[in-house]
């Protein structure tokens, strides 16, 4: 395997939600909000090796976007460490995050709310560049001129405004800002949810030429299976803050271990002919604030044992490049 | 990257914005005419050399033969003293303009300052949170939690009369208005996408602060700033006329009341009343116009 | 033949804008037969909701209904005003939406607001309408529905709240039920729960369901039929299974074939170029022109409604030839698991 590029190490992030100077009063009387800790990612470890693509899928709150936002440097975490290319990505300083590299970028779900309206696209892509000395400030404007060339739109827009383009026009201006940095890992928190379906085809077509000509590495976050697929080398499934499975995808597809996977799998209504039969998964998705003991999914799992309840399954290899974390494949469930 | 993208939308300039606005804020009569109103008490103001018969602040040029005139009367230099006189002599409508210069000069200056000092203040709490903000946020609910006229009057009886005095005092008591209005935008603001982009890419932090959470926090401080002014206003005037704003030499609104006051009950009524439908026409004119703005500015209410 | 509980009839509404009048719905026509589901499919600002919203006479100034009938039961809704309208809605027909928080009020349990819609519309006493409401609970696969009636809605997650609203709706066995994203906001594994839910209701009370999506997945596993809008108007229309197994209008044809779960890892997909055109700068003729592959020089005129035998339509100059045998690329089920 060649050398990581990213190595996420036991990585844990919580979030502590105190409870305000009206809640604790309330709390004083009986009736108020208690100290509440979101255990939003739990020992995870994950590596990404140069020029991959790693999708992360799971369903909403089950801490993608945070394990994101934690390779980002926007987050630090709480336990473990995020390492890119041996060095960390950021360090907490007093109460707020710095991050320490700029090769490292991401791309956010919702293009209206990623771009800053008051800007002019040609300055929102150049700014960061500009600020960390990657082009000369008389040479941005040539510089977005040709990024935005790069991601298909025309470089004459760069004076307009974000209202003034369309949802799959934005998100081509935030891939543009992100490549701007001339990064090597992108995360990418679903960039495509918020899209329209004839606009999808076009960012998954230009992220996938964009990852060839430009040997990017990627963590790509999806709920869309479908997407997922299309896009990555490998794929891990999340559930309530844990890495469920990890496998390369085409066997991960052809084959899933983990009983959420397969569940998740089989409730995804497809875009196939007919009123297909999916099977959805019974059973509500748990508080990541109140989880529940051992495997987390064993309140829905319809293999869950004694063993379930008790123990949590570690993420164990199945076979080469494949890891599950269920107890069916370490001697049952009892 | 083979999709050719058509831009429908045709480029919006700041001229189109501008003329959006103008076209939305037209469609109050009320809020059109106070701007009307607005705009020539700015213009009297500006003009009030030229536009006055009199210089009230010139003490020679006051005859104490004119003093008391009846409005209508013709003083001793000639011209008629449309609103009358008051016991130094002073034509009133003189003093109305000066009055109004000084009332809106120190309006303005202390609606600046104030949104200067409270935008600063609301910025950082918000950019920087957790327990600066808690601070700064507790500061100033104290402080919006006292009437802004007690605050005012203990600063100007520490500080002494005065124009700068004034408006320092004005400001003190002010800029909490334009902190927590910021503080609010800019909180709002300081969960959005961009941001959170702009800290990963990442942007140096005054970039963010300035560049990025600044501007889009603005629109509500535009309606508080307005309303602020004609709060400055209305306030200078109250100490004035308790007599702890501005002296009679150098007459503002608030000092022409106050001055008039006593000659109210003898039934020369003009030297208060005049000066008095100034302020009131000034102050509720500012607030109809910025009542408006925030209607405009409000993207539930416009479009 | 099944009954017809709905039916719409080149129904027209605009927003009075700067630019003009907007026509967000134009000539929108559909019917939906007792127990069916119609899938309402397109894009974002294609006309869906206000589609659902007219029907509903929920449209607000600047919008109004500028033309077209909506027949419930044979009789036009369109021109009722007030509270002849009020009378109606919840009772004969209910809407659900994206957010269930626009039907629910926060600071009520949710028996309250139960018991007060069960006896909004029919006079029963508030045991027996709370009985109903415990029913209606039950109905859509709520557990425990006694507690929940004592509940609040922050109390309940995402999926209950939303499985609450349909219970509301649902409280007067309306004929109809328009129903705008329901499941956008939920996850995977609640929206499977919630759309079996709504098959089995369908099927089992009669209730006519009008499904707003823009998710083709949904609505080819839920709907009987489908109507795809593009741009205010309806482009095709048939039984769920025809149309998606094999689209006639071009616009179709290149939704369903950029849906990537359909193609071979890792290659190009085909896409539909350009992006959706803005209601107040149309194309002349055929609003898809600028984007289709198949464009004509008939297509700078309005295309006429084609009438295809098996119930279906599509507005196009230029339709697609029918495949007789289902191309194997939509059937694959490379990733349903090996069990
Ligand atoms: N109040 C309004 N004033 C002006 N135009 C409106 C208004 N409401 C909707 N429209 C316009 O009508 C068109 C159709 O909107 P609609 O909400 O029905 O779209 P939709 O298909 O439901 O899209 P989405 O998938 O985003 O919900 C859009 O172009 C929209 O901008
Ligand atoms: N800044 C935050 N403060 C408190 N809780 C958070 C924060 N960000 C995320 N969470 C919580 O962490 C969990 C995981 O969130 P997220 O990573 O956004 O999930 P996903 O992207 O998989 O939908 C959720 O329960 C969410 O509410
Ligand atoms: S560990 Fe037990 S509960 Fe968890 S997935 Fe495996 S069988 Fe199910
Ligand atoms: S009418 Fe012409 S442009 Fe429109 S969809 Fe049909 S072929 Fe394409
Ligand atoms: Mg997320
Ligand atoms: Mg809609």
């Amino acid at each position: 395997m060649p050398a990581a590029l990213l190595d996420i190490d036991h990585v844990s992030k919580r979030f502590v939600k105190r409870p305000n100077l009206g809640e604790q009063i309330a709390g004083l009387l009986g009736a108020g909000r208690k100290t509440e800790i979101v255990r939003a990612v739990s020992d995870v470890s994950l590596t990404v090796a140069k020029g991959e693509v790693v999708g992360l899928v799971g369903e909403s709150g089950c801490g993608k976007s945070t394990l994101g936002r934690m390779v980002a440097g926007i987050y630090t975490p709480s336990d473990g460490k995020i390492l890119f290319g041996n060095a960390p990505v950021a360090k907490e300083q007093g109460r707020r995050t710095h991050k320490l590299t700029t090769r490292v970028q991401m791309i956010h779900q919702d293009p209206f709310a990623s771009l800053n309206p008051r800007i002019r696209i040609g300055d929102t892509v150049s700014e960061g560049p500009v600020a960390h000395n990657i082009v000369k400030a008389r040479e941005a404007d040539s510089y977005v001129a040709d990024l935005l060339g790069r991601v298909g739109l025309d470089p004459s827009y760069r004076r307009r405004f974000p209202h003034q383009f369309s949802g799959g026009q934005r998100q081509r201006i935030a891939i543009a800002r992100a490549l701007a940095m001339k990064p090597d890992l992108l995360v990418l928190d679903e960039p495509v949810a918020s899209l329209d379906v004839s606009i999808q085809a076009q960012v998954l077509n230009l992220f996938m030429d964009l990852r060839s000509d430009l040997d990017l590495t990627g963590i790509f976050i999806s709920h869309d299976l479908g997407v997922v697929r299309h896009v990555s080398d490998r794929v891990a499934i999340m559930y309530l803050g844990r890495i469920v499975e990890l496998a390369p995808t085409a066997e991960l597809y052809a084959k899933p271990n983990h009983p959420y996977t397969r569940a998740l799998f089989e409730s995804v209504p497809r875009v196939g002919v007919g009123r297909k039969n999916f099977r959805p998964i019974a059973g509500e998705i748990p508080s990541p604030l109140n989880p529940p003991s051992g495997c987390h999914f064993h309140p829905r799992c319809p293999f869950a044992g004694p063993r379930c309840k008790r123990e949590a399954p570690p993420l164990e290899a199945i076979g080469p490049g494949r890891f599950s974390a269920c107890h069916l494949n370490t001697g049952g469930t009892d | 990257m083979s999709s050719s993208p058509a831009l429908t939308l045709p480029a919006e300039t700041s001229w189109t914005r501008l003329s959006n606005f103008w076209s939305d804020f037209r469609q109050s009569p009320v809020a059109v005419a106070a701007l009307i109103v607005v705009v020539v008490v700015v213009l009297m103001a500006v003009l009030a050399p030229l536009v006055a018969p009199q210089d009230p602040y010139n003490q020679e040029a006051l005859d104490l033969f004119d003093a008391r005139l009846e409005p209508g009367e013709v003083g001793s230099g000639g011209y008629v003293h449309w609103l009358g006189t008051d016991a130094a002599g002073r034509d009133i409508f003189s003093a109305i303009l000066y009055g109004l210069r000084t009332s809106l000069i120190v309006g303005v200056m202390a609606g600046t300052l104030a949104l200067i000092l409270g935008t600063t203040v609301g910025l950082v709490a918000a950019y920087y949170g957790g327990r600066i903000e808690a601070l700064i946020m507790r500061i100033i609910d104290l402080q919006l939690s006292l009437p802004a006229i007690l605050l005012a009057l203990v600063l100007v009886a520490l500080l002494g009369q005065g124009l700068m005095q004034l408006v320092a005092a004005l400001v003190a008591a002010q800029y909490a208005y334009f902190a927590r209005t910021t503080h609010g935008a800019a909180s709002a603001e300081r969960r959005k996408d961009y941001i959170e982009a702009a800290l990963s890419t990442p942007l140096p932090a005054r970039h963010v602060l300035f560049r990025h959470l600044l501007p889009n926090a603005l629109p509500p401080l535009i309606v508080v700033a307005t309303v602020q002014v004609a709060n400055s206003i209305a306030l200078e005037a109250t100490l004035s006329f308790l007599g702890l704003g501005l002296p009679i030499t150098q007459p503002s609104l608030g000092s022409l009341i106050s001055n008039g006051f006593q000659f109210l009950l003898s039934g020369r009524y003009w030297i208060s009343i005049y000066p008095g439908i100034a302020l009131m026409l000034t102050v509720v004119a500012i607030n109809l116009v910025g009542d408006q703005v925030r209607n405009v500015l409000n993207p539930r209410r416009s479009r | 033949m099944n009954e017809v509980v709905l039916r719409v009839k080149n129904l027209q509404t605009q927003f009075q804008t700067r630019a003009g009048a907007l026509k967000a719905v134009d000539g929108v026509s559909f019917e939906v037969g007792r127990g069916r589901i119609l899938g309402l499919v397109g894009e974002s600002g294609s006309g869906k909701s206000v589609t659902g919203y007219s029907i509903l006479g929920l449209v607000e100034p600047p919008g109004r209904i500028a033309g077209g009938e909506v027949l419930l039961n044979g009789k036009d809704i369109t021109r009722l005003k007030g509270d002849a309208m009020r009378q109606v809605r919840g009772a004969q027909i209910a809407m659900v939406f994206q957010d269930p928080m626009m039907t629910l009020n926060p600071v009520l349990k949710i028996g309250t607001q139960m018991i007060a819609a069960v006896r909004a519309h029919a006079r029963v006493s508030r045991r027996a309408a709370r009985s109903r409401a415990r029913d209606a609970l039950a109905k859509v696969g709520i557990p425990s529905p006694e507690e929940r009636l004592e509940a609040y809605p922050h109390q309940l997650s995402g999926g209950m709240r939303q499985r609450v609203a349909i219970a509301i709706a649902l409280l007067h066995s309306p004929a109809v039920i328009i129903a705008d994203e329901p499941t956008t906001a939920l996850d995977v594994s609640i929206q499977g729960q919630i759309l079996a839910e709504v098959r089995r209701l369908a099927d089992e009370t009669g209730t006519a369901f009008v499904w707003v999506t823009h998710d083709l997945a949904v609505v080819s596993s839920l709907a009987d039929d489908i109507c795809v809008m593009y741009a205010g108007r309806v482009v095709e229309s048939g039984p769920a299974a025809d149309v998606i197994g094999s689209p006639r209008h071009p616009y179709t044809a290149g939704l369903l074939a950029s849906v990537p779960a359909e193609h071979e890892p890792g290659t190009k997909l085909p896409q539909v170029p350009g992006s959706t055109p803005s209601l107040a700068n149309l194309p002349p003729g055929c609003a898809f022109a600028p984007r289709c592959a198949k464009a004509g020089p008939a297509c700078t005129t309005t295309p006429p409604l084609q009438q295809f035998e098996g119930g279906r339509t599509a507005l196009c100059h230029y339709p697609i030839e029918p495949v007789s045998c289902q191309p194997l690329s939509l059937t694959s089920t490379t990733y349903r698991s090996a069990s």
